[in-house]
């Protein structure tokens, strides 16, 4: 807490329905993504290079790994002596009886004991479903710089997808006079990235008066940020620029790997000074047989190939046996594609065996196929 | 708890890798793009439950050091377990007295106080697997003084040249070692690993100290083959010795080899390294890469056959890599050509447009240089 008095407190429960098969038995940030990494890893890494030193994970929906996963906080450096990630998941409580996250709000409020104990000044809200790279610190020093009870990181969207999302309404300053949810006529491009930085004196105030009212959702879109605005309190926008993706469903999941072959690709994963930090697992490198042909891809140690991979990303293990084609596809960590498997536009999923021959997807398909299970090769 | 505790031994004067020793002792080289060597001896311990494992440095320690940092990605529990560096303390001016006798006699305090009564002594030039648990129960049942690891080579009138080669009794008991100089194509070929009881060990740092000021333990244990019960214990699977520039090259070539490689990794004997958290892989559109073993955080543009990179290599459009060894963060430029070479780190290879050399006679390209 040395650093910047600031604690970050990443809401992880979502199950992320949209996902189906990829998020049965693990929550949608433990959900794997770009070769070797899970989508929990880009807001961790954020918080430990903008300085952040304790961060609480607020977990909820088929928690197990997800909890396992981000308690060994030393896989992202927050495991110095004053720093730590702590997994929060909902629990009983002596003066009351909740056992779930009523809302996003709701999920720290119940945690308000476990802010306190650190007594931040600051207390920063991310959302554990985002893939994107952002200083926090820089957002705090404009928050400060504007003197703002609240600031809300927003990034502009092409304006005929504005209605999708939560839309701030701001003046010249910045400063937001009104927000809408997903409004049918918007009347600005700035969309809300669910990532807020609120003074926690203030945050706790409305907290405690947001839990005894019977009729709210308890959320920040829907309830914070509204009753904030109506008590006149200053809320800043700040416009973050680069690269940002909400994987909810499994064409943006699968658009957001094929995001990385680019050759400058906004993400730039291979960025030394702003590196995302990961799991470290115990694999070969990359094994390139003598048959395989590989033009544009994205492949990561542990895997083997010797097939062809066109246009796709492999994640950790993925094997490729000689003659399979992987064509604009993802395999998941630990995939195994055997000889003449073709496999177009589609997503794999983890450990998902597709047998000899055995053809998979289409090119000219509207969605891309998951695939969950194992798919029986030709006799 | 553990029988016993590990020493991982620096590589003595027979030990000359030209160009890359220059820069970091062996135990540090880059292996197979993503580890490094002395990962395997370490990873040998750790995997054996020996979780006290003291590694010795002779000189150029950095880069050893910033390698094995606090030792927590080897698997040892960071508070009953200990992996320590240690220092020899004759300096580098002095080669010859600056051996592993005078290290371990330097640093005799540290040795004392291990409460393992086993010690298990491991080369850092060496790649191959070994459960030295099993090594220890059967020292243990064979009530031996001293278990010797070896490996039964048939190409020793080429290859490891100066490794030291034991003759031995029917009952496996060894009569004797000596350095091989390549007269002989079946050799046993001491892998410089060592099981004895703690007080044997400090026993023979004595008396190697007492006899001449340039024993090492080898010469001492040679010493004692009349004296003492020294058995050897026959290695199989992969084994490599790193003695010269040639055998790391062959080294990293042969484990191109999906097959070969397979008789080194096994799943259930993990090999920990330091992560470097590096993205992975970028193959570009132009990219023709065939019979590699590639390391995380590599561009590729050009053509890589038959070669390693190690992490974060750039290979750009038109350049072509085959027969070489990358290491980490080299730069092969636009249409350069490099064959049978070894390139060392953060080296650029971006001016002159042919560098090869034969096949049979592999050169090495400095750390840092721009050509």
């Amino acid at each position: 807490m040395k650093h910047n008095n600031m604690l970050a407190m990443i809401l992880a429960g979502g199950r992320g329905s949209r996902l189906h098969e990829l998020t049965n038995k693990v929550a949608k940030p433990a959900v794997s993504y770009g070769g070797k990494y899970r989508i929990i890893d880009f807001p961790l890494s954020n918080c430990a290079n903008s300085g952040i030193d304790v961060v609480g994970v607020l977990t909820q929906y088929e928690s197990i790994l997800l909890n396992s996963y981000v308690a060994a906080g030393r896989r992202w450096g927050l495991d110095a002596r004053e720093s730590g990630v702590y997994v929060l998941p909902p629990r009983e409580k002596a003066d009351s009886n909740l056992d779930v996250y009523r809302g996003t709000a709701d999920a720290i409020s119940q945690n308000i004991d476990f802010v306190d104990t650190y007594d931040p000044e600051y207390v920063l809200i991310l959302s554990g479903d985002h893939i994107y790279k952002m200083n926090y610190a820089k957002m705090l020093e404009e928050h400060k710089a504007h003197n703002a009870d609240a600031t809300i990181a927003v990034i502009q969207v092409p304006m005929k997808e504005a209605s999708r999302f939560g839309i701030m309404n701001t003046d010249d300053e910045g400063r937001i006079v009104e927000f809408e949810e997903k409004p049918e006529h918007p009347k600005s491009n700035l969309a809300s990235m669910g990532i807020y930085i609120f003074n926690w004196k203030l945050l706790r105030k409305m907290l405690v008066a947001d839990m005894k009212l019977a009729e709210s959702s308890h959320d920040f879109g829907k309830d914070i940020i509204p009753a904030l605005l109506a008590d006149g309190k200053n809320l800043h926008a700040y416009t973050f620029k680069g690269y940002w993706k909400d994987v909810g469903t499994i064409d943006s999941l699968w658009e957001a790997n094929m995001d990385l072959l680019d050759a400058h690709n906004e993400l730039d994963l291979s960025d030394r000074t702003w590196k995302i930090y990961t799991e470290d697992v115990n694999a070969l490198p990359q094994y390139i047989g003598p048959s395989a042909n590989i033009n544009r891809a994205f492949i990561t140690q542990g895997c083997m190939v010797d097939g062809e991979v066109k246009n796709s990303v492999l994640f950790t293990g993925a094997k490729v046996s000689p003659g399979a084609k992987i064509i604009d596809s993802v395999l998941m960590p630990g995939v195994e594609v055997e000889e003449g498997a073709v496999i177009t536009r589609a997503l794999v999923a983890n450990g998902v065996k597709i047998g000899k021959d055995a053809v998979v997807g289409s090119a000219d398909s509207e969605h891309i196929e998951l695939v969950s299970k194992r798919v029986k090769g030709v006799e | 708890m553990a029988k016993a505790f590990g020493i991982v031994n620096f590589a003595g004067n027979h030990v000359r890798v030209n160009g890359l020793q220059d820069h970091r002792p062996v135990a540090a080289f880059s292996f197979l793009g993503r580890y490094r060597i002395v990962d395997f001896p370490i990873s040998n311990m750790s995997n054996s439950g020996i979780d006290h494992i003291q590694v010795y440095a002779r000189r150029k320690p950095r880069s050893l050091n910033d390698h094995i940092g606090t030792g927590r990605h080897y698997n040892i529990n960071s508070k009953s377990g200990r992996l320590r560096m240690l220092f020899s303390m004759a300096g580098d001016t002095h080669n010859l007295y600056n051996n592993d006798i005078a290290s371990f006699y330097d640093n005799l305090e540290c040795i004392e106080v291990e409460t393992a009564p086993y010690v298990v002594i491991a080369p850092s030039y060496m790649i191959y697997c070994q459960n030295y648990n099993e090594l220890i129960e059967s020292h243990i049942a064979s009530d031996a003084d001293i278990t010797m690891l070896y490996h039964t080579v048939d190409n020793a009138k080429e290859a490891f040249l100066n490794c030291n080669v034991l003759n031995l009794n029917k009952q496996k008991g060894i009569l004797s070692m000596e350095p091989n100089h390549g007269t002989a194509k079946t050799r046993n070929i001491s892998m410089d690993t060592y099981v004895m009881k703690k007080e044997l060990f400090i026993n023979l740092i004595h008396k190697a100290k007492k006899i001449s000021s340039l024993y090492t333990l080898a010469d001492v244990i040679n010493h004692e083959c009349g004296e003492l019960d020294i058995r050897g214990v026959s290695h199989r699977g992969y084994f490599a010795a790193i003695s010269d520039f040639k055998s790391y090259f062959n080294a990293n070539m042969s484990l191109i080899d999906i097959k070969t490689a397979r008789s080194l990794f096994n799943p259930d004997w993990p090999i920990y390294t330091r992560t470097n958290d590096s993205a992975p892989t970028h193959y570009y559109d132009s990219a023709k890469v065939h019979n590699c073993v590639i390391s995380n955080g590599c561009t590729i543009e050009g053509t890589v056959e038959h070669s390693v990179l190690g992490r974060g290599v750039t290979i750009k459009e038109g350049a072509v890599v085959k027969n070489c060894v990358v290491l980490s963060g080299s730069v092969i430029g636009k249409d350069i050509h490099v064959e049978n070479m070894v390139v060392d780190r953060n080296a650029k290879l971006i001016h002159v447009s042919e560098i090869c050399a034969e096949e049979s006679d592999p050169k090495y390209i400095e750390r840092g240089d721009t050509l």
